[in-house]
């Protein structure tokens, strides 16, 4: 399926473009959306907010105890100290991996996520396959992200069905020792956030070109 | 309500589709359909529980068969016809006409003020929480036919309270519009052996955030 927005040509539109289309026209002619204020809508989220704010969380988190344990008290506060506030985000609360317990986060009723910190969720993290199986199956789950946990680490699965948004803070690996905050951040993946992915080892990032 | 997007511990939908360096948006129409639930939103004409009501309402075949922002448009459309801001002969072309004054438009001015300030449903409430951390509860066998925010897949089943949250907003009544009701609201710990017998996990447990209402003591 491609995107076709030709406004000379309404024949290649699909149904669900056409309703959309019909919808904001009518919205903005009876003066209930400003159509500058829908592209600034969008602009945050594909331009502005994204995992590279939560990879700064747990950055600080992993350089500094005073603020991980002001995480640890106050979720919402200590992010929001970094400039990561608002919708979808108002009351945080962070979990922190170990070797011997591993978080992960899921919405099996909708698609609640932490939007400061990690923008829009994917589409798999909306999907039915994730929210349907995180909660019965996280191990089968996580051999899809290629994870493999050792089989005595306990698998917490958060499912985020009231207002509060989990952050998972993954495990710093070896490897890492006196790296800074800016280079720690690069090693911070949006999945190692929702606890189906690990943070990458610096070779590894290096690889990726995430770190020089 | 049983419906479709009550999806914990359902089988047969398949693998976990990834894509790499996926966009926030795959097409201009979901652009679209987001920034336009937004804006309205933001008119504050509806609350967010409302919201979920609207999707999740839709028929479960429906829902299951339909992209995320399909669910989207169709619960934008449901909840602004139930209004009458927009109708049914307007999206088939009828001329447009406003009948409905809303007072609260999103402007481009306000969009990152309303952003970043969101709004917390948390709320200050003096009535004492009924459960402490450590206590047992089960969740209450209730099958509501409108809005609730407890999963089927935990009804029934006992669990520990692991977090006392506070109070918030119940979304039962505030998605039906009958005020905004705060409960204390807890974190509880299910093990997966409790909740799947002998299918469960031994090394896992399944934490969600559940009102008071849902709960009763064991």
């Amino acid at each position: 399926m491609s995107d076709h927005s030709h406004d000379h040509d309404h024949s290649h539109l699909t149904n669900t473009e056409l309703r959309v289309r019909a919808l904001e026209s009518i919205l903005v002619e009876k003066g209930y959306v400003d159509p500058e204020a829908l592209n600034l809508l969008v602009d945050t989220y594909e331009k502005k907010v994204g995992p590279k704010n939560g990879a700064r969380v747990v950055a600080k988190a992993w350089s500094d105890s005073e603020f991980l344990d002001w995480l640890r008290r106050d979720a919402s506060a200590a992010i929001g100290s970094l400039g990561y506030t608002g919708r979808q985000g108002e009351d945080m609360i962070v979990k922190e991996n170990t070797p011997a317990i591993h978080n992960m986060v899921v919405c099996t009723l909708c698609s609640c996520y932490p939007w400061p910190v990690l923008g829009l969720p994917p589409v798999w993290y909306k999907s039915a396959p994730y929210r349907s199986r995180a909660v019965n199956d996280p191990r089968g789950v996580l051999s899809e992200f290629g994870v493999t946990l050792p089989e005595d680490t306990e698998i917490r699965v958060w499912d985020s069905t009231a207002e509060l948004r989990y952050l998972v803070i993954p495990m710093r690996l070896e490897g890492t020792d006196g790296m800074n905050e800016d280079d720690l951040a690069a090693l911070v993946t949006r999945d190692s956030m929702i606890g189906t992915g690990l943070a990458l080892d610096p070779g590894e990032a290096r690889k990726q070109g995430l770190l020089a | 309500m049983n419906s479709g997007h009550d999806l914990g511990g359902m089988h047969g939908f398949g693998p976990i589709g990834f894509e790499a360096n996926e966009p926030a948006f795959h097409f201009d129409w979901e652009r679209k359909a987001f920034s336009l639930t937004l804006a309205i939103g933001a008119t504050g004409i509806w609350n967010i529980d409302a919201s979920r009501y609207a999707r999740e309402s839709l028929n479960p075949a429906e829902y299951l068969s339909s992209s995320y922002y399909q669910i989207w448009l169709a619960g934008l459309i449901k909840l602004l016809e139930e209004r009458d801001i927009v109708s049914g002969d307007e999206m088939a072309g009828a001329a447009p006409e406003r009948r409905v004054e809303l007072t609260r438009i999103l402007e481009a001015k306000d969009v990152a003020k309303v952003l970043s300030s969101g709004g917390s449903t948390k709320r200050e409430t003096s009535s004492e929480p009924a459960f402490a951390i450590g206590d047992k509860v089960r969740v209450k066998n209730r099958h509501p036919q409108s809005h609730t925010r407890m999963p089927r897949y935990l009804r029934g089943h006992t669990g520990t309270i692991a977090a006392s949250h506070g109070a918030f907003v119940l979304p039962d009544t505030n998605a039906r519009g009958e005020g905004e009701q705060p409960e204390p609201c807890y974190g509880v710990r299910f093990e997966a052996t409790e909740l799947w017998g002998e299918d469960g996990d031994p090394k896992q447990a399944v934490y969600a955030d559940l009102w008071e209402s849902y709960l009763e003591r064991v």
